[in-house]
């Protein structure tokens, strides 16, 4: 069937029709659909680990035991799952096993802008890569048979452009893998170093099998042009912007593989042409080979390193006619995201402002927090960093530290990688007070399940960790739980902890405003008789409260009646509309 | 047939995903290879977002650049002027008046500028700008604001009346067909 497919929906249903059985992934933008997608097909079991390295080790276990599986990931989720892939390299698969990772060029959703191809040429893993959903369906596909045919996990490296763009996809019927028993063989699975040293030459010299395949499969291409002045080496999103703007005008050599490389294509490509281009985002990963195989070619010093490509930058860089509009003479203004009205962070850190704490912050809608008029957050590097960092920013300053600094992390984001942190502070004996902020989901990436919400991927019930058994079974004697909607409590709480000589988690607990399930109160008004214009709610940087004509106004269509600003309001000029929203 | 190329910009929570969904089935029904790229994360949470909606005999490029729309299609108007550039110098926007605050302009660290509409067309640029909104809620809800703006849009399409009622049904659930129904009727006939 013809259809219009998202990129990570077309490699959900690539794993559908290969087979997938087992897929175990934990979300990050932008590669979170493939596995929601997935988890449409009854065909396969899904779940969201707690983290990436857990969701890989789950993929490679369902593989040992004779089943394809999958993971997926952002880009920076495979710095976490990095321990397993570089030894999964080593051991080999059983049945199929594919890991998506996911770029995020041009920083839509992300913390940095790495680029994962280095993990396949440094961990010795293909990578396939592919340039719009029909080849996300493929690839995936492809990817089974390598993995099976070579005896290694295969990398699929998406990027924001192929991950959420549509394309048209011709699906086909589910197939049923070959049968592959799981069999005792300790000298293939178990990586002591006896074993391993005599797995390591499997690793090259299956690398170097791979090198050859690449040479004549057909997922490298080469497509002539009508001039050989230049000749452009390309791949994925790039692909697509050098045929937007040459045409058949150059020869292309489009890379669908892009490690390991084929060099003898490659070779034979440059010597066709005057000058060879390579046109790739972010790292210059195929220069850097063209170059150690001794290739001339123009690459990076022409073309950024930073930030998505378009169509637009290929033409200026190509010196080719570039498209231009107009614009008005005046500044816009920007529109950054914000919480959203009503989001339950909002009360906590416009106390944590108020008290003039320092925050250490983590990665979530929560890093919002750092945003003007809040402004209280002070760091955010990845997550779970925050529980970890505030113990060494304790230790270094000492009391006076631990008086005033505050970590906060979310649900999805303690589960993930904050435990480990905690237990650090549990033992290493810190006095330092860590905020969990429990929305009940894991929300930036949009609405996921996590191991503390007590559903599962498919929304049945599911295992649920409680938060507060879980802080005093590490040894925190000073647990509690506020709601940020109230912001005295929440000030008192914060007030309390940061004093205690000793350490403390606070469980600020109140849904994602977003959540179908919470129901929302009136929206509230503005007595204007009462206001006036002092603009203390305006501190809170909610997206419904604006100054009109000197005075608050709220806006109907967005207030969910929080209240919050009803709190900052010496003169009580927020009323209730009444009635049922 | 050379790639046409359409952008729906607008504030995130809009609505923005149903309009480029509903362009995408209407336009693959027609026959053309299509591709629709769309933003998700962060950049959702009440800040601007663009979605392209590409089509023609070969569609490579996922994304729209500037001075190629033929269309803008925009649910608020600091957000069309905000992607004017992206605009043809014989493009159309068809837009919404409605005003949406962002935060530098709720804080008073910026102010939202006057006379949008007047200052685009200024430039050259056809502006079709209607209270989307007041449309929307007109038909039932005030979330409707994108299929008001879709049944605009597609008095500049030459495309059968049906072929844009297919879509619809297809795309927009049962039981808020009718109510969207009204709200295309309402935007086409504006």
């Amino acid at each position: 069937m013809r259809q219009l497919m998202l990129g990570n929906a077309a490699v959900a249903r690539g794993l559908y029709e290969a087979g997938c059985a087992v897929v175990s992934s934990y979300p990050g933008t932008p590669s979170t659909e493939i596995t929601e997608e997935a988890a449409r097909y009854d065909e396969i079991y899904c779940e969201w680990a707690p983290n990436e390295k857990v969701a890989m080790e789950t993929a490679f276990g369902a593989s040992l035991a004779g089943k394809r599986s999958f993971c997926g990931m952002k880009h920076v989720g495979l710095n976490v799952a990095a321990d397993p892939l570089f030894t999964v390299s080593y051991t080999g698969v059983n049945a199929g096993m594919v890991i998506a990772v996911a770029d995020d060029a041009g920083m839509h959703s992300s913390q940095n802008e790495q680029d994962s191809r280095h993990y396949a040429r440094s961990a010795k893993l293909p990578m396939l890569e592919p340039s719009d959903s029909a080849e996300g369906r493929a690839f995936a596909m492809k990817a089974y048979e390598i993995s099976e045919a070579f005896d290694c996990p295969v990398l699929l490296k998406m990027c924001t452009r192929i991950a959420h763009s549509q394309s048209v996809v011709e699906t086909g019927e589910r197939t049923t893998p070959p049968a592959r028993p799981y069999e005792k063989n300790i000298g293939k699975y178990v990586m002591m170093p006896g074993n391993a040293i005599r797995r390591h030459p499997v690793v090259e010299e299956r690398m170097r099998r791979l090198a050859e395949f690449a040479e004549t499969s057909d997922l490298n291409r080469a497509e002539p042009g009508e001039e050989n002045t230049i000749g452009l080496l390309t791949s994925s999103t790039c692909y697509q912007y050098v045929k937007e703007v040459c045409g058949d005008r150059y020869p292309v050599l489009k890379l669908g593989m892009v490690w390991p490389l084929p060099e003898k294509k490659i070779r034979a490509f440059a010597a066709s042409v005057d000058s060879l281009v390579v046109v790739e985002e972010l790292d210059g990963f195929l220069e850097t080979f063209c170059r150690e195989i001794g290739l001339e070619c123009v690459g990076k010093e022409k073309f950024p390193p930073l930030g998505e490509y378009s169509q637009n930058l290929v033409a200026e860089k190509l010196g080719l006619p570039v498209h231009s509009g107009k614009s008005l003479d005046e500044p816009i203004p920007p529109r950054p995201p914000v919480m959203c009205a009503g989001c339950p962070h909002r009360g906590l850190f416009h106390t944590l402002n108020k008290l003039k704490c320092t925050v250490l912050g983590d990665i979530g809608c929560y890093t919002l927090g750092a945003v003007a008029p809040l402004s209280a957050m002070e760091m955010t590097l990845c997550m779970g960093a925050s529980v970890s960092a505030i113990h060494g920013f304790n230790k270094a300053l000492g009391a006076e530290s631990e008086h005033k600094t505050v970590a906060v992390i979310g649900d999805s984001t303690f589960m993930h990688s904050g435990m480990t942190g905690l237990a650090n502070i549990a033992y290493n004996q810190s006095d330092s007070t860590v905020i969990i902020l429990d929305n009940s989901i894991t929300g930036m990436t949009g609405h996921q399940q996590n191991p503390t919400t007590g559903y599962n991927i498919k929304g049945d019930p599911a295992g649920k960790i409680d938060l507060e058994s879980l802080c005093r079974a590490m040894g925190f004697r000073r647990v509690r739980v506020v709601d940020p909607y109230d912001l005295a409590e929440t000030e008192k709480a914060v007030k309390e902890e940061l004093a205690a000589e000793e350490p403390s988690v606070i469980i600020s607990r109140r849904p994602c405003a977003l959540l179908k399930y919470v129901k929302h109160k009136p929206p509230l008004k503005v007595n204007t008789e009462k206001c006036v214009g002092c603009k203390s709610c305006m501190k809170i940087g909610c997206p419904a409260i604006s100054i009109q004509g000197g005075k608050a106004h709220v806006d109907a269509t967005l207030c969910v009646g929080c209240g919050v600003c009803t709190q900052l309001c010496k003169f009580g000029a927020f009323e209730s509309t009444g009635g049922e929203a | 047939m050379e790639t046409k190329n359409i952008m729906i910009v607008g504030v995130g929570g809009q609505g923005s995903l149903l309009a480029s969904k509903l362009l995408g089935h209407l336009l693959l029904g027609q026959g053309y290879d299509v591709k629709v790229s769309e933003v998700h994360g962060m950049s959702q949470r009440g800040g601007s977002v663009v979605t392209y909606v590409r089509y023609g005999d070969c569609v490579n490029s996922p994304v729209i650049d500037r001075g190629e729309a033929d269309f803008i299609v925009s649910f608020e108007l600091l957000e069309a002027a905000r992607w004017l550039s992206y605009l043809k110098p014989d493009g159309q926007i068809v837009t919404s008046t409605q005003r949406i605050d962002p935060m530098p302009v709720i804080t008073g660290a910026a102010a939202y500028p006057e006379s949008l509409v007047e200052k685009m067309r200024a430039t050259g640029a056809k502006v079709d700008a209607l209270d989307c909104l007041a449309l929307a809620e007109q038909a039932g809800s005030s979330k409707a604001v994108n299929i008001v703006l879709m049944g605009r849009l597609s008095h500049y399409f030459d495309l059968p009346a049906e072929a844009w009622e297919q879509s619809l049904e297809a795309m927009v659930p049962a039981k808020f067909l009718e109510l969207n129904r009204r709200a295309f009727a309402l935007g086409k006939n504006a």
